[in-house]
């Protein structure tokens, strides 16, 4: 841990998203849109972890995740730690967890789904397994594999 | 019960007591007795694509209940080509009737229908989704044929794959210790998240011989043209899932043949002079089926 510290600098305010599964970092920052912010981000690929073996830790300063942002963290690495950082101290840590229910996050992979082709309707994906990763379309009741996540 | 948009919706109970009473109502659907169980009551029929069979019989089902009937065959008829959202006109319809059948070429518009409408939403077919009153009047018309759902060898031949009606019937038929035998060409095979939901007790082959002689329930869907990029593929393989007086000659006596219809060919017309043929018989019972799952929804008490 403290070599993990010395590597990169403590945050002042900000979120740091710990226990990713290593090799999930490079696409969350895809779908976080870190570089149209202006925040400074930093991303440990591969740190080594006693729990985990390997893992990812993204830092991101100046900004609090939505709730929308860690359901799209917790479809990709589940039980990630997500710690929101004010004034150098963890003010708030959750371990994200996919809910039973993810609402106009990502897309139905049927493009034939009404969900996809009716104006103003939100996508809604249902949990079917955690592990593997299995999610199912409300509406036309399509299976979605983790590999399949077209987030919106 | 509030909506019907998928064969799961519906418990095991429910389904027997909606066979029950299309047993009961068959009288009535034949026009010898009159019923006045949902006079006053209105039923839209929107039909963003055609099915002729499916929105009459749900006309006729509702008429002879003493019911009324509004709404449109066709999208072309309505603002819907205008660019009008699903859920507006829902929301239109269900001010104007005490309940919806939606057909609508779109996977999931049932449900979507559903979450918006409060009046009662049927699913009359969604693209290539659900479509449960016809896997309601394939269970009603097996039990009628043969006596019982329980414990059957039935064979499902055809196009298993786009065959929406299939894969809602063998999720149903599970619940009722069938033995299935999917018969299909194999670029045309029963896809395997259907596969997957089913207890053991299924097998797949390409072709009838061997399987006919066990089956007491034949159920043969059309293979279609589209499917095949090669026209000379679609004539080889079509031809090879017809069903002709002379295919049964080794079938069981009981065996009945059922068939959603319209057939193109896949059941030749000498097979219709035989004790196998039931799918008129199928088609009529649209309407009782139909008719019980209206007065269900619709019914005072």
């Amino acid at each position: 841990m403290a070599d993990n510290l010395l590597k990169v600098q403590p945050i002042r305010n900000g979120t740091v998203i710990d226990h990713l599964r290593a090799g999930a970092g490079l696409k969350i920052l895809d779908i976080l849109d870190v570089a149209g912010t202006g925040n400074t981000v930093s991303l440990l690929i591969n740190v080594p972890s006693s729990k985990q073996g390997r893992k990812d830790i993204i830092k991101i300063e100046d900004r609090e995740l939505t709730e929308s942002e860690t359901e799209r963290i917790a479809l990709l690495s589940p039980g990630a730690h997500v710690n929101i950082i004010r004034n150098y101290s963890v003010a708030e840590k959750t371990a994200v967890e996919i809910p039973e229910e993810v609402a106009g996050v990502a897309r139905c992979p049927n493009t034939n789904c009404i969900s996809n082709n009716e104006r103003g309707a939100t996508s809604r994906l249902l949990l079917r397994s955690r592990e593997p990763l299995q999610l199912a379309c409300a509406y036309c009741a399509r299976l979605v594999a983790e590999e399949e996540l077209q987030f919106l | 019960m509030d909506h019907v948009v998928t064969i799961q919706d519906l418990a095991d109970d429910e389904i027997a007591s909606i066979l029950d009473r299309a047993r009961e109502l068959l009288p009535v659907a034949r026009g010898e007795e009159r019923s006045d169980a949902v006079v006053g009551k209105i039923l839209a029929t929107c039909f963003f694509e055609p099915s002729t069979r499916t929105r009459l019989s749900f006309e006729t089902a509702m008429q002879r209940l003493g019911g009324n009937v509004i709404g449109f065959a066709d999208s072309r008829t309505t603002s819907h080509l205008k660019g009008e959202t699903l859920a507006d006109a829902v929301r239109m319809v269900a001010g104007y009737a005490d309940a919806i059948v939606l057909r609508h070429p779109q996977e999931g518009s049932a449900r979507l229908a559903a979450e918006i409408s409060d009046v009662p939403v049927i699913n009359g077919g969604d693209g290539a989704g659900q479509h449960p009153t016809q896997t309601l009047l394939d269970l009603f018309t097996i039990r009628e044929e043969l006596g019982k759902l329980e414990g059957l060898t039935v064979g499902l031949l055809g196009d298993l794959r786009y065959g929406r009606t299939v894969h809602s019937l063998a999720a149903a038929l599970a619940r009722y210790d069938t033995t299935m035998h999917f018969i299909a060409p194999e670029s045309l095979a029963m896809p395997r998240r259907v596969t997957a939901g089913l207890p053991d007790g299924w097998s797949a082959h390409t072709t009838l011989d061997g399987v006919l002689p066990e089956l007491d329930l034949l159920y043969v869907t059309r293979i279609q043209k589209e499917r095949f990029p090669d026209p000379e593929d679609y004539v080889r393989v079509a031809g090879a899932y017809t069903i002709s007086a002379e295919t049964l000659r080794d079938a069981k006596p009981g065996l009945r043949v059922l068939h959603p219809l319209p057939r193109v060919g896949e059941i030749a017309t000498d097979v219709d002079e035989t004790d196998h043929a039931a799918y008129f018989r199928q088609a009529f019972n649209g309407v009782p089926v139909r008719m019980a799952l209206l007065e269900m929804l619709l019914g005072g008490d």
